[in-house]
């Protein structure tokens, strides 16, 4: 089929899940709003405010810009967007589209670029927010930051799709996205930044899709160029994880 | 691509397709002429949806052959939507898509739809392209289905459980609209369970049962195949049944109540109320009717029977 055939329907497919996600506040709250309510409480607990001599300086709130980037990601793709395809797949939409010149991958692939988007949103909006209130710093290595962004929403979405590949149901499905959902806040240091963890417990977060992430984006967000390692870590599980989902992806 | 036009529209050869251990279908060949309306007829279970949704492409069979205009739905997929609309059994859409999304999404799919607006009338749905399909009835939804499956100005169309929900009146202006296929050349694959929508619609039918085709031919061909053209019935004092069965052109005999009812071909009646005055006998409340697909049906059917095999 021509180029220009395909792409006005694959246009519409967007235009129709942009629609009909702005349609879901609960998704866009958690997305969008949520990790910038996370900054912001973090940034009126008072000792949070004090340069830490542990953290080269650095202020516990700078450590949370990062985090509440990767917990935005975290509910993009954990979270919010597996129930979509949960959805799509039961009811047949997957299947009937089908029958039809689109592809079901396109409406997947619609549904990762409106989440995305809205972690975008999310994290510009952070950025500003916390600039202006709290005086926090913007990446210092922009070219870094970026990829090492790239590659933890990759990264995110990675994991995302190894729940809707594996679950047999929107009910299972559920409880494995909350078995995914809570070691990644806690690997992306929500509750306690990776930065500040040392020894054992460290290195092995490190390890993890998110730890790594945090790292390599607390980093670039310093000025320094993330430890190949982290990006590594990233690479690998973004290889992995892609692989298995779309060997056992299932389309009804 | 697409091949002689005196080829059939749908030909299916040697179907085979199992799920593990059971066999959903079995041997299954049928040929669908162009521009008729062809009915897939069958109990719950009977391979109907396994055989339309192989035509469609959505299942690759084990075993056997399908052409779609020529072209191998396994194969050759992005010709064949081209040409195909498929209205499936329990689809659904996102849930907050509005009836207007739906349709304009779909008229994206298209080189050459047909104008949605047009459509919706038809199908009644002028007056619910603002409403979101979760909110629709389940009669809208299976009208807004149907809507989608033809906005592609298909060629050949593959409506599955075609008026399921719906009121005795939609049925009806859908049904008209599958007739309306039918005039401007449209190829319909009717799969239904209703023997009245596969008598007043199809033009040919295959009865489907425990995965193989165990008829097939037209509404009036079906009914005489099952031997009961005519169903007569009267009430009588107490009789023996046996005073009927020998007379030609009987089927069965039985009592129905106080009713004796007499299954046969067409002037059966005939020879009835010549035996029953030979034994004096007189049939008050007498009725004849027609034979219906329903007789044929059940009697193709029969877990019992068969002896019936594919024609």
């Amino acid at each position: 089929m021509s180029r220009t055939l395909i792409k006005p329907a694959t246009t519409a497919v967007l235009k129709t899940e942009a629609t009909l996600f702005a349609r879901e506040p609960a998704s866009l709250f958690w997305i969008v709003a949520f990790p910038l309510v996370l900054a912001c409480v973090m940034g009126v607990v008072p000792g949070f405010r004090d340069p830490d001599p542990d953290l080269g300086g650095m202020r516990v709130l700078d450590l949370y810009v990062p985090i509440s980037v990767l917990l935005s990601m975290i509910m993009a793709a954990i979270m919010s967007m597996p129930p979509v395809v949960f959805g799509y797949r039961e009811s047949g939409v997957l299947r009937r589209l089908r029958t039809t010149p689109v592809r079901p991958l396109v409406l997947l692939g619609a549904q990762v670029a409106m989440h995305a988007g809205a972690v975008a949103a999310s994290t510009v909006l952070l950025l500003a927010v916390s600039r202006l209130l709290f005086d926090t710093p913007l990446p210092a290595a922009p070219g870094w930051y970026v990829l090492t962004y790239v590659l933890a929403l990759l990264a995110s979405f990675g994991l995302g799709a190894i729940v809707t590949a594996v679950a047999p149901n929107a009910r299972i499905g559920m409880a494995i996205g909350m078995l995914v959902f809570f070691p990644s806040m806690f690997t992306a240091g929500v509750w306690f930044p990776v930065q500040g963890m040392g020894g054992m417990l460290q290195q092995i977060v490190e390890l993890t899709p998110l730890g790594a992430a945090s790292q390599a984006l607390y980093q670039s967000m310093a000025g320094q160029v993330p430890e190949p390692q982290h990006l590594a870590v990233m690479l690998v599980w973004i290889t992995i994880t892609y692989g298995v989902a779309s060997r056992t992806f299932r389309w009804e | 691509m697409t091949a002689d036009t005196s080829d059939p529209a749908v030909l299916v050869e040697g179907l085979r397709k199992t799920y593990g251990s059971k066999v959903a279908v079995d041997e299954v060949s049928l040929a669908v002429e162009r521009g008729e309306i062809f009915g897939i007829l069958g109990p719950n279970g009977a391979g109907k949806t396994t055989t339309v949704e192989s035509i469609a492409g959505l299942r690759t069979g084990d075993a056997g052959r399908i052409r779609v205009l020529g072209l191998d739905p396994w194969t050759e997929r992005e010709a064949l939507v081209q040409v195909l609309g498929v209205q499936l059994q329990e689809s659904k859409l996102q849930p907050k898509i509005t009836v207007r999304e739906a349709l304009e999404l779909w008229t994206a799919f298209y080189d050459d739809p047909v104008p949605w607006a047009d459509l919706a009338a038809q199908l009644g749905l002028a007056e619910h392209l603002d409403q979101r399909f979760g909110q629709l009835s389940g009669g809208q939804q299976q009208r807004l289905s149907i809507a989608l499956a033809l906005v592609g100005r298909p060629r050949v169309a593959i409506l599955d459980e075609l008026s399921t929900g719906l009121d005795p009146r939609a049925r009806r202006e859908v049904w008209q609209l599958v007739r309306d296929l039918r005039e401007g050349g449209v190829t319909v694959v009717l799969v239904t369970h209703s023997m009245e929508e596969a008598s007043e619609l199809c033009d040919r039918i295959a009865i489907i049962d425990r995965g193989r085709v165990r008829a097939l031919g037209t509404p009036e061909e079906l009914v005489q195949s099952g031997g009961v053209a005519t169903i007569t019935s009267f009430e009588a004092a107490s009789m023996d049944l046996e005073v009927l069965r020998g007379v030609a052109g009987v089927a069965a005999v039985r009592a129905e109540g106080d009713r004796v009812v007499v299954e046969g071909g067409e002037d059966v009646v005939l020879g009835v109320l010549t035996a029953l005055a030979g034994h004096g006998i007189v049939p008050r409340k007498l009725r004849v009717i027609a034979g219906s697909l329903d007789v044929a049906y059940l009697d193709l059917t029969d877990e019992t029977n068969d002896k019936v095999e594919a024609s």
